[in-house]
């Protein structure tokens, strides 16, 4: 067990070390972020001006597309110097090694969100901050749902051709339950009442959705990597 | 190393069904207000006469298409089966041969 | 091929030349008339899809677990049949839903779960044939999370407005509908079983002729 927390670490640790030499994927993702806010305040409008009521969709569709972007691009980098090979040639425990690249796009994602919650909630004035615990963790719940999915099918991907378009062609439909959780839970929250039950609901389902998925990614990472 | 990789996935099911368990039970507590499903058919007479559609026509595209969609895959497995057997046979030939 | 399954064949476009007529027999529903007829298709195809998709499911889990080739043959061939199902299911429930609901489509949970699965196996069929070599295993874990993923979009959709019928509605048929409901449940049954041995036999066969190929370069 300790040789596995151990693995996990070391690969998080040397995924967050690379990226923090040149900043490249959490700087340009986050702008990706940002501009798709932008592109959807401009899209959906109502009466020339943009619709408030969309700030939760806005922020979960924001960071599908930012977390299907960083996906493609850090294993995009681990094929490119062929480290993930290496890695699996490693004597460790494999599910270890899916569990460190799994953290490491959270904490890619976490730091998009960090910029995306204050962003949307000043343009669209949705008010966020009214129940900060609940937000924690929907972001947290619906955040690692995608994100456990999306890592196993880009570690898949690596290997394969047309990986680009096959990404979010596989990603999307699986994650929808995620996305609707996250929307209506975020939706319940930003409520003139925060509509804390209704929250808790769907908390619970995106609590579900990530044990199922993380087990079966788990189960699934070992087989699929190897020939 | 067998055993213990089966020991672990022993624990991690016991560990997904507790959690599920307690997420089951966090969901149960809270029945979110529903707008009530319809039973069985329910008749849509209330739209005004003009808008009522004619069924037949409707009725009858649905089992057309279902035909046409049928035959077309039988029909393409029919093609490439009969391709498939071909080139098993001179396959089959070609390894008797040797 | 044909001597083996023509006498199933037989039956099975027997059955299907009866259904019209045992479905034009069948007594009107009370309230939607003759649209409501579509059901007789609509219903049994949807639940094939259902099947199916369980079948491709477990298929594609033996094959990652287990390493079995046969295996992964099954679940194309299912994969195959839950798209073609689904295709049949997302066009007659559209034309049945226009004239009895009004519209078109509705984003309730019968249908969205039923597209979404739909989606899930379409994107299966992509990745087989254009992810490139390897790309079995993608497509069997893509099968695998997509059942898993089945309750959870059923349920989360579940709680917005739902405007399909309950599959309660099955029991309280009368005697007239019933017999042609499981008539025709039957009739696509078997017609499912046929499809899936056929598909799964090209897939064999496809697999002999390379192991053939690879024999005779040696």
């Amino acid at each position: 067990m300790k040789q596995f927390v151990r693995v996990a670490w070391v690969v998080m640790r040397k995924d967050l070390t690379v990226e923090m030499r040149s900043r490249e994927i959490v700087y340009t993702t986050v702008f990706f972020a940002a501009s798709c806010v932008l592109v959807f305040a401009f899209a959906l409008v109502r009466e020339g001006r943009p619709l408030e009521d969309a700030a939760a969709g806005i922020l979960w569709i924001s960071i599908a597309f930012a977390g299907t972007l960083g996906l493609g691009r850090t294993f995009e980098r681990e094929r490119h110097t062929e480290t993930l090979r290496a890695l699996m040639l490693a004597p460790s425990d494999r599910p270890a090694i899916y569990v460190g690249k799994l953290l490491g796009i959270l904490a890619l994602l976490a730091v998009v969100e960090a910029v995306l919650v204050p962003m949307i909630g000043v343009l669209f004035h949705a008010p966020f901050m009214r129940s900060p615990v609940w937000l924690l963790v929907l972001l947290f719940t619906g955040t690692l749902g995608f994100a456990s999915v999306g890592t196993l099918f880009a570690a898949m991907l690596v290997r394969a051709r047309s990986r680009d378009v096959l990404l979010p062609v596989l990603l999307y439909p699986i994650t929808i339950p995620v996305i609707i959780a996250g929307v209506r839970g975020t939706a319940a929250i930003l409520q003139a009442t925060p509509d804390e039950p209704m929250a808790r609901f769907w908390a619970a389902l995106l609590l579900f959705f990530d044990v199922v998925f993380v087990t079966l990614s788990l189960w699934t990472f070992e087989p699929l990597m190897t020939e | 190393m067998r055993e213990a990789i089966e020991m672990k996935r022993g624990l991690v099911t016991v560990v997904v069904l507790l959690v599920l368990a307690v997420g089951a039970l966090a969901m149960a507590g809270q029945p979110p207000a529903t707008p009530a499903a319809q039973e069985g058919f329910v008749p849509v007479n209330s739209l005004p006469q003009a808008e009522q559609l004619p069924a037949a026509p409707l009725l009858i595209a649905a089992y057309a298409f279902v035909w046409v969609a049928l035959m077309m895959y039988v029909w393409f497995l029919w093609r490439r089966m009969t391709r498939v057997e071909r080139e098993l046979a001179e396959l089959n030939r070609r390894v008797q041969r040797r | 091929m044909s001597r083996v399954f023509a006498p199933l064949a037989f039956v099975v476009m027997a059955l299907f030349a009866m259904a019209p007529i045992i479905v034009s027999h069948a007594p009107y529903e009370q309230t939607m008339g003759l649209v409501q007829k579509v059901f007789y298709y609509h219903v049994p195809s949807a639940m094939l899809m259902f099947i199916s998709a369980f079948v491709c499911g477990i298929a594609s889990a033996v094959f990652l677990f287990k390493r079995s080739a046969a295996a992964d043959r099954v679940a194309v061939a299912a994969g195959e049949l839950v798209v073609l199902f689904g295709i049949i299911v997302l066009v007659t429930g559209p034309l049945w839903a226009r004239k009895a609901w009004g519209v078109w489509w509705e984003w309730d949970a019968r249908l969205t779960s039923s597209l979404l699965l739909w989606m899930i196996f379409l994107a299966y069929l992509l990745v087989r044939r254009y992810g490139g070599p390897g790309s079995e295993k993608l497509a069997g874990a893509m099968a695998l999370f997509g059942m898993a993923n089945v309750p959870f979009v059923y349920v989360s959709v579940n709680y917005w407005r739902t405007i399909h019928p309950k599959t309660s509605v099955l029991m309280t048929l009368g005697p007239g509908m019933r017999s042609a409901f499981w008539f025709c449940t039957v009739s696509f049954g078997l017609l499912y079983v046929l499809l899936l041995t056929l598909r799964r036999r090209l897939e064999d066969q496809q697999a002999q002729v390379e192991r053939l190929y690879l024999t005779l370069e040696e």
